[in-house]
């Protein structure tokens, strides 16, 4: 698709509806300006995040993949729900390292619905990140749609 | 009674209080108007950025209170709008209101924020403490609750460019003032409080220099909404601060101000600004805490103070700081205080003014109006026992209002006041609110998904950036839109119709709207698919304002191709979507309330009012718990009637059915259908099936294992003191107190609370008996808050000598042949002194029931570190339990006052009541499903779930996964972790969201 000579990386961002999307949307509310790098996906609790999601997500040729949930220990809506999240993105990093994929592709952040400011410069730093990185090694010509 | 009564109740004051009390309201049964003198609600808590001890941040607290708030079908929220009469009595009031101007026609504008991006003005923005601007037509704060803009005529020039610019033709220079006339049953006022004014303390140099901040500005500062986006500056230069001061008791235990009363709030609130301020300063930051009496007397406090010294190095420094002066050419701040007796100076570059809180600010109107009385510092007069009710029948009171106080306990009166507030009325339920019906729903099993898009321009804020058209288009050629189409604003009133319309012509069975955040406007798209017959889960939005073209304003090619790829995502999750039910359970009206104190039976009462069968449980052979050992009080009330009468309200009540000697052995079931055993100890065991549960057991005192207690006669509790003096047995010429016993040590290091007023008490009793007595006080710090300050002072004057001491320095307790000697060290004269006192008095802490950790594990629900129980949220559910239908109260949440524990009584029976008014409880749709035949019964999920919502079921052979739906709050923890893939959670399945994630990664060609 893109003629442009720079790598844009195609970020998906897995949020929790509670805190971490409402920072997303604070961000907007106050207008700050991040590059249009992600595509957000909104799920109830980072804990609903099956590292399936994000292993699909990879497979399908996301450069980077974004999870936030509420800050720990007690902002989850659902009480725990971020610290599943915590253990099952700490060992899928692991287990991407296995396969050749720079673990840092994947974040996992903590923000809440007041920190707009910071969702903006989570997504501004990983996009340069990812850049340095360059393309997800799984990506083959990205897939077409009809 | 006159008249007829009217099932409608008036809460005046839009914070977090009259937000608690209309919500309990509404949801019980009762049509609510809530008032508001401001533009929106949220109160002061909005202003927050976090809150002590939890360090939660204030906003995501909050905000799903106020849309639940603002989009409850039986709240009317009207804003600008304050009482100018009041007419009639309890259960038929007619109230006169008038409604200010805000120049914008409510229903009209959709808060799409253009004007005031437009607006040429530049004003004071109060709602960031002064510091920062904002335009003259705007919101309060970007969530606010009703998001409708407001003209600030003062600042307005009139230049006519937001009437130009506004696409909903909103704008409405010539508004007028109203005037309206409600009906309502009863009213419950939660206006709040007023900051104290800085300026009053001009020694401390607030107004004069820029670098002196008052605490509710320095909140700002620290949020990351607020005006340097969460980074601690200096107003004046704009530097990152090294070293910051916070004075204590601003405004508050200030005779010469005639504010003598403790605010109650600012020692926590000082220190957890101290530590966010370090959280978030890059660099290194000093802070330093100026105090008198360290106040951290709340659930969980005192650990908080032991990690602010140990952890997060805050310093601490006990003295009253005399005044404040300024190096004009650094902005530097001189904090000029005595410690140890000797004056001395140090420099901060910033200092924090902890303001207290005053009565709100036109208190005396209000009173006037009403007919309520006020005390001497104009708050709200209540009385011990009756601590919610104001000296009018049918008006009720909550929050800072009655007397300074934390959001937890507004939180808890608010729902308590409900409580009182709808027993007046309670024949009237159900008789005002809206029920709304839909039409039948169609079945869509057997239909082709047919999507249906609708992108909204927002007026300029999408169609300003995304190319709508574009994106219309390209929606049309998505598999399975059957239509699409562009609109001004999708959220406004005729859009509804259309929708419902397309839904109709073109038979379509999902439906998407492309536009703002889910968030707020879910909801509204979700009951309009409804109203079109749809099931309302088969509807999804695509965020393209909020994510899309209010972040990329400057790259419209790219926004426009963002938009689509968020379309194509959200339409490929519309083509799996599943209709949902809401499950229904059934209520069984019965409460069972386990502790027969002041807490139980004040709770039992109060359901009994609202017309509900209650089983009381007692251990003991009669009722009356902990009250039972008090026999006067500080204000006082005369317990001992007050215990008698409560005792022959329960006992004539045939709702209410007593257990004496018995005690819960069982429970099982979950909300609205538990069934219980009540075992008495004469071997009889009963089953009963409720509704709610109640825990209510109380606590006990802790029998002290130091200073002698149980080896010299002389030596005794607070409590033993107050039977003795009660019983006429008081003899002593000198009385010594030791504070603390038992509390904010190692093993337990939090404060009891309520040993501070009981030496109070029983040392003013002493000085009342034989004024010639003396009375030592040992104490740590004194934490008389609130309006316990008064009798701090009084005891003060009456002679009592209350001695600081250090953990460094206990007082070390002899019995020296047969002499009882007491040695401590007295701060003033710097020396070792030694008393032989009469009496030796142990302020013993009041410590968890023993038997908190069979009732915990009966009910699943947890206990803090200290053996209290643990409620759902430490500040927005103070009486809940993560657990639904589980609720608590009184010393079983931690050690308090009698007027805080019936407070809490009266809080866990209206939040009761907001399950068993209803005859079924309609659950969220969201919740798992598990296919049995994938599951291999690992119980993974089973462990997982933080609400007990799976139970394991034999079927056939084998275990299995089975989903309780009145329990699950589909937050999808078991999905995610579900090995054979054998739970889905309903609208976020995993194909669903992998469908998504797939369609957003697609490359579209050009
Ligand atoms: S709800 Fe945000 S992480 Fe659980």
């Amino acid at each position: 698709m893109s003629e442009k000579t720079e790598f844009e990386p195609r970020i998906i961002g897995f949020l929790c509806n509670w805190c971490s999307y409402a920072g997303a949307d604070l961000a907007g509310v106050s207008r700050i300006q991040y590059p249009p790098n992600i595509r957000i996906i909104r799920v109830m609790c980072s804990g609903r995040i099956d590292p399936i999601f994000i292993l699909e997500a990879l497979k399908d040729g996301a450069d980077g993949v974004l999870v936030a949930g509420c800050h720990l220990p007690s902002d989850c809506h659902y009480i725990s729900g971020n610290f599943k999240a915590l253990r099952r993105i700490t060992l899928l990093k692991k287990v991407l390292q296995d396969f050749g994929i720079e673990p840092e592709r994947v974040r996992l952040e903590w923000v809440s619905a007041s920190e707009g400011d910071k969702f903006a410069a989570i997504v501004r730093d990983m996009v340069e990140q990812i850049k340095k990185l360059g393309p997800n090694p799984l990506k083959i010509g990205g897939r077409q749609y009809e | 009674m006159a008249e007829k009564k009217v099932g409608a109740v008036l809460v005046v004051g839009g914070g977090v209080a009259g937000i608690q009390a209309s919500l309990d309201l509404a949801d019980s049964g009762f049509k609510v108007y809530l008032i508001d003198e401001g533009a929106s609600i949220g109160g002061v808590m909005a202003q927050l950025d976090k809150t002590f001890p939890t360090n939660d941040c204030s906003m995501c607290i909050l905000s799903p209170k106020l849309v639940a708030t603002g989009r409850h079908p039986n709240i009317t929220i009207l804003t600008n709008t304050e009482i100018l009469g009041l007419n009639g009595e309890a259960g038929n009031f007619e109230v006169k209101l008038r409604k200010r101007s805000r120049y914008i026609i409510e229903e009209k504008c959709n808060g799409c924020g253009l004007c005031a991006q437009k607006c040429p003005i530049e004003a004071v923005d109060m709602y960031n403490g002064g510091l920062s601007e904002r335009s003259a037509i705007y919101v309060d704060y970007p969530q606010a609750v009703p998001l409708k803009y407001k003209i600030d005529r003062e600042k307005c020039i009139g230049c006519g460019t937001c009437y130009e610019i506004c696409k909903a033709k909103a704008v409405a220079y010539d508004q007028q003032d109203s005037e309206a006339t409600l009906k309502v049953g009863s009213i419950i006022l939660a206006p709040g409080f007023e900051p104290f004014d800085a300026k009053l303390k001009s020694e401390y140099g607030y107004g004069r220099y820029p670098n002196v901040v008052t605490s509710i500005e320095f909140e700002r500062i620290l949020s990351a909404s607020g005006p340097y986006g969460g980074l601690v500056l200096r107003p004046s230069d704009g530097e990152i601060p090294k070293k910051i001061a916070f004075i204590q008791c601003v405004g508050s235990r200030d005779y010469k101000l005639g504010n003598n009363y403790c605010s109650a709030v600012c020692c926590m609130y000082g220190m957890k600004e101290a530590v966010i301020a370090k959280e978030h300063t890059p660099t290194k930051l000093d802070a330093t805490i100026f105090y008198m009496d360290l106040r951290a007397y709340g659930k969980e406090f005192d650990a908080y103070y032991n990690r602010a010294r140990e952890e997060w190095g805050i310093r601490f420094v006990r003295s009253r700081v005399a005044s404040i002066t300024e190096d004009s050419s650094t902005g530097n701040l001189f904090v000029h205080y005595v410690e140890d007796e000797k004056p001395k100076t140090e420099e901060f570059d910033m200092v924090v003014l902890s303001i207290g809180m005053q009565p709100p600010k036109n208190v005396e109107k209000i009173a006037k109006v009403l007919g309520i009385e006020l005390n001497k510092y104009k708050f709200c007069e209540t009385k011990t026992f009756s601590p919610l009710e104001t000296s009018k029948p049918g008006v009720f009171v909550c929050g800072a209002f009655s007397a300074p106080k934390d959001i937890p306990e507004s939180v808890a009166q608010a729902s308590g006041a409900a409580a009182k507030a709808m027993s007046i009325i309670a024949s009237e339920r159900g008789k005002l609110v809206a029920v709304k019906e839909y039409p039948p729903e169609r079945d869509i099993s057997q239909e082709e998904p047919r999507i249906g898009v609708f992108v909204c321009h927002c007026g300029i804020n999408i169609g300003g950036v995304v190319n709508v058209p574009e994106v219309v288009e390209y929606a049309k050629t998505l598999p399975n839109v059957v239509y699409a189409e562009a609109n001004l604003y999708t959220c406004s009133q005729d859009t509804q119709k259309l929708i419902r319309e397309k839904i109709q012509q073109h038979n379509l069975n999902r439906v998407i709207v492309a536009s703002c955040t889910p968030r707020t406007h879910e909801p509204l798209f979700r009951e309009t698919v409804q109203e079109a017959g749809l099931n309302p889960y088969l509807f999804e939005m695509a965020n393209i304002r909020d994510q899309c073209s209010w972040v990329h304003m400057h790259e419209p090619k790219e926004a426009t191709e963002k938009a689509k790829d968020l379309v194509r995502s959200v339409v490929a999750k519309a083509k799996l979507l599943k209709p949902l039910k809401k499950p229904e359970i059934s209520v069984t009206p019965v409460g069972l309330i386990m502790g027969g104190g002041v807490s139980g039976m004040t709770a039992a009462l109060e359901l009994a009012r609202q017309g509900f069968e209650v089983h009381l449980v007692e251990r003991e052979k009669e009722l009356g718990g902990y009250l039972r050992k008090i026999y006067y009080l500080l204000e006082g009330d005369n317990p001992k009637e007050r215990l008698d009468a409560l005792i022959k309200d329960i006992m004539e009540n045939d709702k209410i059915y007593v257990h004496l000697n018995a005690e819960v052995t069982e429970i099982s079931g979950f909300v609205g259908n538990f069934k219980s055993k009540i075992k008495h100890y004469n071997g009889k065991e009963e089953e009963v099936e409720h509704g709610i549960v109640i825990v209510a057991t109380g606590a006990t005192e802790y029998k002290p294992t130091e200073y002698l207690y149980d080896k010299d006669p002389r030596v005794m509790t607070q409590h033993e003191l107050e039977e003795k003096i009660a019983k006429g047995d008081f003899k002593a010429k000198n009385v010594i107190m030791i504070q603390c016993v038992g509390a904010r040590n190692e093993e337990r290091p939090n404060c009891a609370r309520i040993c501070c007023g009981q030496a109070i008490k029983n040392a003013l009793k002493i000085k009342e008996i034989i004024p010639e007595t003396e009375v030592y006080v040992l104490y740590k710090d004194i934490r008389s808050y609130g309006f316990k300050e008064d009798y701090y002072r009084k005891a003060s004057e009456k002679g009592v000598l209350f001695i600081n001491y250090e953990d460094s320095r206990k007082p070390q307790v002899r019995n020296e042949k047969g002499k009882l000697e007491v040695t401590f060290w007295e701060p003033v004269i710097k020396q070792e002194v030694t008393i032989e006192p009469d009496l030796l008095i142990l302020s013993a802490a009041t410590i968890p029931n023993p038997d908190n950790k069979r009732v915990a594990e009966m009910l699943k629900v947890p206990l803090t570190k200290d053996g209290f129980f643990l409620e759902a949220h430490m500040k927005l559910r103070p009486v809940d339990f993560a657990t639904d239908g589980v609720f608590l109260c009184g010393m079983a949440h931690s050690p308090k006052y009698i007027d805080e524990s019936i407070a809490q009584a009266c809080a866990a029976a209206a939040r009761a009541t907001t399950i068993l008014s209803k005859p079924a409880l309609e659950m969220e749709g969201i919740v798992a499903n598990v296919n049995e035949d994938l599951c291999s019964g690992c119980r993974i999920c089973e462990y997982l779930c933080p609400y007990g919502a799976i139970e394991m079921k034999q079927k056939d052979d084998r275990l299995v996964a089975h989903v309780i739906e009145a329990l699950c709050k589909g937050c999808g923890a078991c999905g995610s972790a579900c090995p054979t893939k054998a739970i889905t959670m309903g609208h976020f399945t995993t194909e669903e969201i992998i469908a998504q994630v797939k369609a957003a990664l697609l490359e579209v060609k050009a």
